[in-house]
């Protein structure tokens, strides 16, 4: 019967993406009238109990160290393992780099339905029907689930944290130990960046900047407001900055609560990634900039003088 | 060495979304159909690029749809694969189409089985990993580099906030995204010589269905653009405090 939440950790903190499926996996769990239970796997000194704060009576925790988390077969043979040890009959992801690789394991493994992409709680009414993004970004669908248990994977900022109050009881899950068939070889962080997929304010820039030496004023615009990078395509495919930053279609969708979007003209593909941002501001010295049909706010300008205002009046406002 | 391509055909990027059927069905009219970008770019030509080094290789694809999919699966043949399967079914629950490339796969007994990260139109991002798990394989997500040695495959993949390098034995499932290999356009001899190469089709072998798709929803339009004078960003500053309230 339970909602099983599966929830990713990283440098000992429960990570924003997994609060959300928290919030969600608490929210349908009372819609069933049934128990959310967060699932932890791995070692981690974050503060378990505290997942109570987000609404979960039971936290159960697979703390054994030789999980690794690209081995999506051993990853997906655990959380099996506590779905059939709790008898959930639902599971909740985070649709993370992580979920990707083990979410449709888990689907075959348990004959249960994936819905990935998620965007809101299913509608119950009508079988179990969950709303997710298709076609990069540009609609939805409403994707029936057949099978008694149901996986769903739901997208990055497009479900609320919500806050209650009490502590969760964390219970300690043995697993049979699974050998794998990955070697990892070599690990390569770029530390102290925000995450772009967890990011709730980004500001990108395109081709307008002319070239990579002038992202000074990016990387200044995005510390001020705690944002992370991002670019447009031709950006990365000319190497003017990394391609784990490219946004749209082919790149990483995206949803924050503010995007902000310097020199970059707004192709339909560029679109495709970022129109679930829920404030888009526009700047771009071209009127006709497709772009400025999909923004809230937008300045017809050119970025080089527009932007440094724009920090000074952070500045400003800071002080 | 074995490799299976899985592709995939996509409205092309620039494609008008829009719905018929009291909007229960993509509406085709005027479309370009095109070889699922992430397929085409990433799985299929490093694929190529591994079988120029060495022409021992034989790269076989194979796509799950009805007889309007042969032209693109013919222009990845042009492209450079050998042969192709088409498994005739228009089915598009992911459990599904997962387990007909698991049936092609075992017939095959293939070294690497090769996807695109996801479909630009369904976005599902699951056939790969779904095709591991039914044939008991390794699985690698989203991975930007792949080469080859004789027993095993070196990948380096996407995690959150930077990269990691694994070696895997064969047999193994990759999904593949940005960085893999670089687009190139099929030639002349290539698309003379894909006319006469096999392509074979099967019918599908019964699989559960686990989903349907019942509607589609088109966002909903934007009231439109709040212009701010270019001499006063401040107030964009002001309104994205005390409007929107997002900064």
């Amino acid at each position: 019967m339970p909602v099983i939440i599966f929830t990713e950790h990283s440098e000992d903190k429960i990570k924003k993406s997994s609060l959300e499926a928290v919030s969600y996996g608490v929210a349908l769990a009372g819609k069933l009238n049934t128990e959310a239970i967060a699932l932890v796997v791995g070692p981690t000194a974050a503060p378990l109990s505290q997942l109570g704060e987000y609404g979960i009576k039971k936290v159960v925790h697979a703390n054994d160290t030789a999980i690794i988390a690209s081995d999506t077969k051993s990853m997906a043979a655990i959380i099996s393992q506590a779905v059939d040890a709790h008898q959930a009959d639902v599971i909740i992801f985070s649709n993370t780099l992580t979920a990707k690789g083990v979410a449709p394991r888990l689907s075959v493994r348990m004959k249960a339905g994936l819905v990935t992409g998620a965007v809101a709680l299913p509608d119950l009414t009508n079988e179990f029907t969950v709303r997710k993004t298709v076609f990069s970004g540009k609609a939805f669908a409403d994707v029936t689930i057949l099978s008694p248990k149901k996986i769903i994977s739901l997208n990055q900022n497009a479900f609320e944290i919500i806050k209650s109050t009490g502590a969760a009881e964390v219970i300690p899950f043995t697993t049979a130990t699974i050998p794998s068939s990955i070697k990892i070889k070599k690990v390569n962080r770029m530390a102290g960046e925000i995450s772009l997929a967890e990011a709730d304010k980004v500001i990108s820039a395109g081709r307008g900047l002319k070239g990579p030496e002038n992202w000074g004023m990016v990387e200044e615009l995005a510390k001020l407001l705690g944002a992370a990078t991002a670019c447009s395509r031709p950006v990365a495919d000319s190497n003017w900055r990394p391609h784990h930053e490219h946004v749209g279609q082919t790149g990483l969708a995206i949803a924050p609560d503010l995007y902000i979007a310097i020199g970059i003209s707004g192709a339909i593909q560029h679109l495709a990634g970022v129109n679930r941002s829920k404030t888009i501001v526009v700047i771009n010295k071209d009127p006709e900039a497709p772009f400025f049909k999909a923004a809230d706010y937008g300045i017809i300008g050119d970025a080089f003088e527009v932007v440094p205002k724009m920090i000074e009046a952070i500045k400003q406002l800071k002080k | 060495m074995k490799i299976l391509v899985c592709i995939s055909r996509t409205p092309d990027t620039t494609a008008k979304i829009a719905f018929t059927d009291n909007n229960t069905k993509f509406a085709t009219e005027g479309v370009q159909w095109i070889i699922n970008p992430y397929d085409e770019w990433y799985a299929l030509v490093r694929a190529i690029e591994l079988k120029e080094k060495d022409a021992s290789i034989g790269i076989h694809l194979v796509t799950i749809g009805g007889a309007e999919t042969e032209p693109i699966i013919r222009k990845a043949l042009a492209l450079g694969g050998d042969e192709a399967i088409r498994v005739n079914s228009i089915e598009e629950d992911p459990y599904f189409i997962a387990s007909q490339i698991a049936f092609v796969a075992k017939e095959g007994s293939y070294d690497l089985i090769l996807t695109g990260k996801e479909t630009i139109d369904h976005n599902g991002s699951s056939i790969g990993a779904m095709v591991s798990e039914l044939l008991d394989m390794p699985f690698i997500s989203l991975a930007t580099k792949l080469n080859i040695e004789p027993t095993q495959a070196i990948v380096t993949r996407e995690i959150e906030g930077g990269e990691e390098e694994a070696e895997i034995s064969f047999p193994l499932v990759i999904s593949c995204q940005k960085g893999m290999a670089e687009a190139r356009i099929p030639n002349m001899r290539g698309i003379m010589a894909a006319r006469t190469k096999p392509l074979a089709v099967k019918e599908p072998q019964s699989a559960e269905k686990l989903t349907t798709t019942k509607a589609f929803v088109l966002p909903p339009a934007k009231s439109g653009v709040k212009l701010i004078p270019a001499e006063t960003p401040e107030l964009l500053v002001q309104l994205l405090r005390e409007e929107a309230k997002v900064i």
